[in-house]
C-alpha cells in the first residue's frame, strides 16, 4: 500500500545556550492510509517536536537541518507527490486542517473564553476553505453531533463545558474538512478516565468515518494497545522499534519496549511487582553514543557502546533497532 | 482505638459569587490505624474532592464543618510544639514536580533546608550522608543530582528528590496528591515501589490520591470512591475492584483500558454506558451521580443516599442497596 506521509532522516534541532539539543535525530516512519499509527516514549524522546515538524510549526529557536516528508495525496485525481518541507509557507497552509490537522497537547485550553463554540468552529472553516458563512454554520450541528455532543452546545462559551467536551469540541473543528491525516498529541492526558474513554472512542469513530489516517502521541501504552494498528516507539530522538501493535505488545524486540509493557500496572492477575526502568533519561545536547539506550540496558554489550543500531526488518513488519537482532 | 489520622463528618464549602456555594468535601469519615502503617487510596476524578481533602488533611485549609485529628488531637487548634512535630511527621508530595522547587536554588536545598530545621545532623559531613543515602534509598544516583538545578532534571527525578526528602525526615504520614499522573510510565513504577518499601521497611503509612484505579489496585489495602465530594464506596482494594456495587464505581472499572491489544474495549463502546460528563448544577438533596447513573431511580433525585455496609470492611452510598430507602 501506498504511503500517505513518508518520514525520510527527519531531525529538528534547537540552539539554546547548553549547545545543541539535538530532539529528533533521524527519524524514519511511513503512514498509510485510513490506519492509526500510535508513538510512543517517555517525555523528552521527543514526540511532540516530531510531529510539530509533520506540520511545520518548528519554530525558533528550533530548525530541521535535514529531512523530508513526503504527503502523497490524490487530490482532483491527479496524485500529488510533495515534500513538506521544500514547499513555500503559503502553499504548507493550504495544507493544514485540509489534508493534515494537528491537535496539539492541552489544545482544549486554547478555545478562545469569549467567543461561543459555533463562532470557533465557524472561524476554522472559513480560514482555511471557500464555504460562504451561511454554509459553515450550516455545518456545525452535525460536526458537533459527530462528536457525540448535542448541537445546542454551538451556543455556549468555553467555560461552560467540562474538559472532555472542549476535547471533542476541538476534535469536531480537526475533522471539520474532512482532513487525510489527524495528528493527535496527549488528546486525553488532563481528562479523568471516564472521560478518556469516551474521548478516544469518538476519536476514534470519527477518524474511521471520513477515512482519515490517525497519528496519535501518547505516552500510555494501554491507550495504544486499545487503539492503534501500528505503534512506534520513540527514544531518544529515534525510533526504536515499529511494528502492528499486537505483534509489539506480544512479543516486543528492543529492551526499552520490552521495559515499557513491563511497567504498566493492571487490574488482572495477582499485583506483581513493576520493574519501571531505572537510570535517568538521557539529555539532548548530549545523547549516549552508540546506541543511546545502552546505559539503561540490561543487555548491552561492547559493540552498542561503540555504533549506533541499524533499523532492521526482524518479523514482518516490525522493525527493530538494536544489535541483539543483528544489524551489525 | 487511637488512631494516626482522623476525618470525623469533615466537610468544606466553597461560597462564591451571588450567594453560590459548593460543598466540596461532603461528610466524610475516615481514618488511619495507628499500629500498622497503611495505604489508603483515594479515588476519584477530577472535582471530587481530593484535593481538598488532602489540603484540609495537611493543615493548609480548615474544614468548614467537622475535624481532623491526628494522634487524637485536632490538627487546627495545635499548640507551637505540637504543629511543629505534626509537620514534621505529616509530609506532602504534591502533583506538580515542577511548580514545588525554587529554580534559583540547587535542589540540594530542599534537602538541605529539613536536616537544618529538624536537627538531623550533627555536621556537615554527616548532613552529606544523609542526603547520599537518602537519594539512593529512592534509586537516584547522588553525584547526578547533588549540585543540580531543578531545570536540569526530570519530573520523574524530581518527584524522586521530593520522596527522598521523606526519607531524610522519617514521617508517619505521606499525603500524596496524584504524585503520578505528571511523571512518564516507566518512572511510575519506581514511584509506587518506593511508597510501598516505605510501608514495609519504615512503617510510613500513606494517603494516596489519584484519578487512576490501576495504581491503587497496585498499592493495595483500602480503597476510598470519591464522587463529587462524597464517598461513595470503600472497603478493601481487592474486594472492590472484584465486586464493586456502586454504580460509578462500576463504571470507573469499565472505563480502564487494559494494556492489552486482544482484548479491546475502545473500538466498540455500546451506548450502555453513560459517559457523558454531568455538567447539571449541583444538588445537595440527591445523590450527585443521578443524572450519569444507568439505574437511577426518582428516589436518587429527592434525597442523598446514605452510608450502607455490604460487610465488616465494605460500604457503598447508593440507594440500590438501601433496603429500608
Amino acid at each position: 500500500m501506498e504511503e500517505i506521509l513518508k518520514i525520510e532522516n527527519l531531525k529538528i534541532y534547537y540552539r539554546n545556550v547548553s549547545g545543541l539539543a539535538k530532539a529528533v535525530d533521524g527519524v524514519y516512519l511511513n503512514v498509510y492510509p485510513n490506519e492509526i499509527l500510535g508513538i510512543a516514549g517517555e517525555s523528552g524522546s521527543g514526540k511532540t517536536t516530531m510531529i510539530s515538524g509533520l506540520v511545520r510549526l518548528v519554530k525558533p529557536p528550533a530548525y530541521i537541518p535535514e529531512g523530508s516528508i513526503f504527503l502523497n495525496y490524490k487530490r482532483n485525481g491527479d496524485l500529488l507527490k510533495v515534500d513538506l518541507l521544500k514547499i513555500s509557507e503559503n502553499e504548507m497552509r493550504d495544507f493544514r486542517w485540509k489534508i493534515i490537522s494537528y491537535i496539539p497537547q492541552g489544545s482544549m485550553n486554547s478555545l478562545n473564553p469569549v467567543l461561543r463554540i459555533k463562532d470557533q468552529m465557524i472561524d476554522v472553516i472559513l480560514e482555511h476553505s471557500d464555504r460562504s458563512r451561511e454554509e459553515a454554520e450550516s455545518m456545525v450541528p452535525n460536526l458537533l453531533r459527530s462528536v457525540n455532543l448535542e448541537p445546542n452546545v454551538a451556543d455556549l462559551y468555553p467555560h461552560e463545558l467540562s474538559g472532555g467536551m472542549k476535547q471533542r469540541v476541538i476534535i469536531a473543528m480537526a475533522l471539520a474538512l474532512n482532513p487525510k491525516v489527524v495528528i493527535a498529541d496527549e488528546p486525553t492526558t488532563a481528562l479523568d478516565v471516564v472521560s478518556q474513554m469516551s474521548v478516544l472512542s469518538t476519536l476514534y469513530q470519527v477518524c474511521r468515518k471520513v477515512n482519515a489516517s490517525l497519528i496519535l502521541v501518547t505516552h500510555d501504552m494501554a491507550v495504544h494497545a486499545q487503539l492503534t494498528d501500528r505503534v512506534a516507539i520513540m527514544y531518544a530522538g529515534k525510533i526504536v522499534e515499529v511494528g502492528r501493535t499486537t505483534e509489539v505488545f506480544k512479543k516486543p524486540f528492543h529492551p526499552y519496549t520490552k521495559a515499557l509493557l513491563l511497567s504498566i500496572p493492571t487490574i488482572e492477575g495477582e499485583p506483581r511487582r513493576l520493574e519501571g526502568i531505572s537510570g535517568l533519561a538521557p539529555s539532548p545536547t548530549n545523547w549516549p553514543r552508540g546506541c543511546r539506550f545502552h546505559p539503561r540496558c540490561p543487555y548491552s554489550k561492547e559493540v552498542c557502546k561503540e555504533r549506533e543500531p541499524e533499523m532492521i526488518e526482524f518479523g514482518p513488519g516490525h522493525y527493530v533497532s538494536c544489535f541483539l537482532y543483528g544489524g551489525e | 482505638m487511637p488512631s494516626l489520622l482522623e476525618l470525623k463528618n469533615v466537610s468544606k464549602i466553597f461560597y462564591g459569587a451571588k450567594g453560590r456555594r459548593v460543598r466540596a468535601v461532603d461528610k466524610v469519615n475516615f481514618s488511619l490505624q495507628k499500629e500498622e502503617p497503611q495505604i489508603i487510596s483515594l479515588v476519584g476524578e477530577s472535582g471530587s474532592g481530593k484535593t481538598t481533602i488532602a489540603r484540609m488533611i495537611l493543615g493548609l485549609l480548615p474544614p468548614t464543618e467537622g475535624g481532623i485529628y491526628y494522634l487524637d488531637k485536632d490538627i487546627y487548634a495545635m499548640d507551637k510544639n505540637e504543629r511543629k512535630e505534626f509537620r514534621r511527621e505529616v509530609q506532602a508530595v504534591f502533583q506538580d514536580p515542577y511548580g514545588i522547587y525554587n529554580p534559583f536554588y540547587r535542589v540540594d536545598r530542599v534537602l538541605e533546608i529539613p536536616i537544618k530545621k529538624f536537627n538531623l545532623a550533627t555536621s556537615k559531613e554527616d548532613s552529606q550522608r544523609l542526603i547520599t543515602e537518602a537519594l539512593e534509598a529512592v534509586g537516584l544516583r547522588p553525584k547526578d543530582i547533588i549540585g543540580k538545578y531543578p531545570h536540569q532534571l526530570s519530573g520523574g527525578e524530581r518527584q524522586r528528590v521530593m520522596l527522598a526528602r521523606l526519607y531524610l525526615l522519617k514521617p508517619k504520614l505521606i499525603v500524596a496528591d496524584e504524585p503520578i499522573s505528571m511523571i512518564d510510565v516507566a518512572l511510575r513504577a519506581l514511584f509506587l515501589n518506593i511508597l510501598l518499601d516505605f510501608k514495609n521497611k519504615y512503617g510510613i503509612s500513606c494517603i494516596f490520591i489519584t484519578h487512576d484505579l490501576s495504581s491503587a489496585y497496585y498499592l493495595g489495602e483500602n480503597l476510598i470512591i470519591l464522587y463529587k465530594g462524597r464517598i461513595v464506596e470503600r472497603g478493601k482494594t481487592n474486594e472492590i475492584l472484584t465486586n464493586p456495587y456502586h454504580p460509578y464505581t462500576k463504571l470507573l472499572i469499565k472505563a480502564l483500558l487494559p494494556p492489552d491489544p486482544e482484548k479491546r474495549i475502545l473500538t466498540s463502546i455500546g451506548s450502555d454506558v453513560r459517559l457523558n460528563e454531568d455538567i447539571a448544577p449541583y444538588k445537595e438533596n440527591s445523590c450527585h451521580f443521578a443524572n450519569r447513573c444507568p439505574s437511577s431511580m426518582d428516589i436518587c433525585r429527592e434525597k442523598a443516599p446514605v452510608a450502607v455496609k455490604i460487610n465488616e470492611d465494605h460500604e457503598v452510598r447508593c440507594f440500590l442497596y438501601d433496603e429500608k430507602g
